[in-house]
């Protein structure tokens, strides 16, 4: 690792206030992908500006059916949370099969999400939820967040500070985990609201990143069953190819896990 | 340059590191604990996981600044002067290591593993054990004596 200046902030404020006056500065929460990637040097930056430490990032509320997750919430947090589990189960279950124990107790929400590392797991979630990224400046819609492998929507100097969603009537989701590095080679999120709508998200899979199925919403949206996926087909000029998997075999592993999906949600 | 200070098993530290310093090279170089293996570096493997607040963590994927007023817990920190932790005894019976590098970050892990189970009222079965020891990585015992050594810890523990 190069040299880096580290700081910690205790508010918002004083975080952006940091990364204006740093060169090349980077925010760190857990830093479970940022360390390793600056230990490769493949991320060189003059500043570190922790987030970990700022209260109002942190912390769970779940009002009615309003979910709010501060950003330097931690993933096993997340898991282990009752108040989320009673109304949106799935997100819980998500979380918990994220890296490992030791990653998930130190990896946040708000990291995973800035980060939009096309195999990680929360985007998939965000976009199926429809959920809210609020920053320090405005909120975003999960669908003009994620823009394609690691770029999303934010500016220089924004920081996510929570995120936000209705809880679904069903939710869940099904990830098939990379053998040796348990990343998702195609994870599926779906969730169905009180008005009867559908929202699919697909990670891992997608040659450009986090992306929503219109076509398993829309036979999801008229039937609640996994067998109404039979007749959609995933296109597979649209899917990663790799030494991990062809575009035809992750094609088939989007649906194949989308139809676990719906099988869990119930 | 970053003067970090630690309750360090039990003991208060200090130190004055270079901001890109890791908690792993903090406690055994500054500190001079070398319990803690550094294996593959890369967030892999776990031979490095210590304990930060009663949570297990990667100490190779962590800056000691980062960890600056913590209380961290290291495999040197586990045992009652020379009454071996319950857990390092049930590797000890099963024979849950063979060359003994990964032992540290798994006994570690086992501990956080065990403790977060008690906690949440679950019982540890052989599935879950397995799933928790994702972040663990053994070249030796092909698992089989460490799932044995935890089962054994936690019926100790319980």
């Amino acid at each position: 690792m190069y040299d880096v200046n580290y700081h910690r902030a205790s508010s918002v404020e004083e975080a952006a206030s940091l990364m204006s006056r740093a060169e090349d500065g980077k925010f760190v929460a857990g830093g479970q992908t940022l360390i390793p990637t600056m230990k490769q040097r493949l991320a060189a930056p003059s500043d570190l500006i922790d987030l970990r430490h700022i209260a109002s990032m942190k912390g769970i509320r779940v009002e009615g059916g309003k979910v709010t997750i501060g950003a330097a919430t931690t993933h096993a947090e997340v898991a282990g949370s009752a108040d989320i589990a009673r109304v949106c189960p799935g997100i819980c279950s998500l979380a918990s099969h994220i890296g490992d124990p030791a990653v998930r107790h130190m990896g946040t929400i708000g990291g995973s999400i800035a980060n939009n590392d096309p195999a990680a797991d929360y985007p998939a979630a965000m976009m199926a939820l429809g959920a809210d990224i609020v920053t320090n400046k405005r909120t975003i819609a999960a669908d003009d967040f994620f823009a394609g492998l690691f770029e999303t929507a934010l500016e220089d100097g924004e920081i996510i500070t929570s995120v936000s969603f209705s809880a679904p009537v069903k939710c869940a989701y099904a990830k098939f985990a990379n053998p040796a590095s348990r990343y998702a080679m195609a994870g599926v999120f779906v969730a169905r609201f009180d008005d009867g709508s559908v929202r699919v998200g697909v990670t891992g899979a997608g040659s450009d990143g986090v992306f929503r199925h219109k076509g398993m919403e829309d036979a999801l949206t008229s039937d609640w069953n996994a067998g109404a996926l039979d007749g959609v087909s995933v296109d597979e000029g649209m899917m990663l190819s790799d030494i991990h998997g062809d575009a035809a075999y992750r094609a088939n592993l989007v649906k194949v896990m989308a139809k676990r999906a719906v099988a869990a949600a119930g | 340059m970053t003067t970090v200070n630690m309750t360090v098993n039990g003991r208060k530290v200090s130190g004055e590191v270079s901001d890109r310093t890791l908690l792993s090279q903090f406690l055994r170089e500054n500190l001079n604990l070398t319990g803690t293996h550094v294996g593959c570096d890369t967030s892999q493997c776990g031979a490095c996981v210590v304990h930060v607040d009663g949570k297990a963590i990667k100490s190779c994927t962590t800056l000691a600044a980062q960890m600056d007023g913590t209380s961290v817990t290291t495999i040197e920190g586990l045992a009652n002067g020379a009454d071996l932790h319950p857990v390092q005894a049930a590797f000890r019976e099963h024979h849950g290591l063979q060359c003994g590098f990964c032992t540290p970050g798994m006994i570690m892990t086992a501990v956080d593993m065990i403790e977060r189970a008690k906690a949440s009222g679950r019982k540890l079965d052989e599935k879950t054990i397995r799933a928790e020891l994702e972040g663990n990585i053994c070249r030796c015992t092909g698992y089989h004596n460490i799932v044995r050594a935890i089962e054994a810890a936690a019926a100790a523990m319980a």
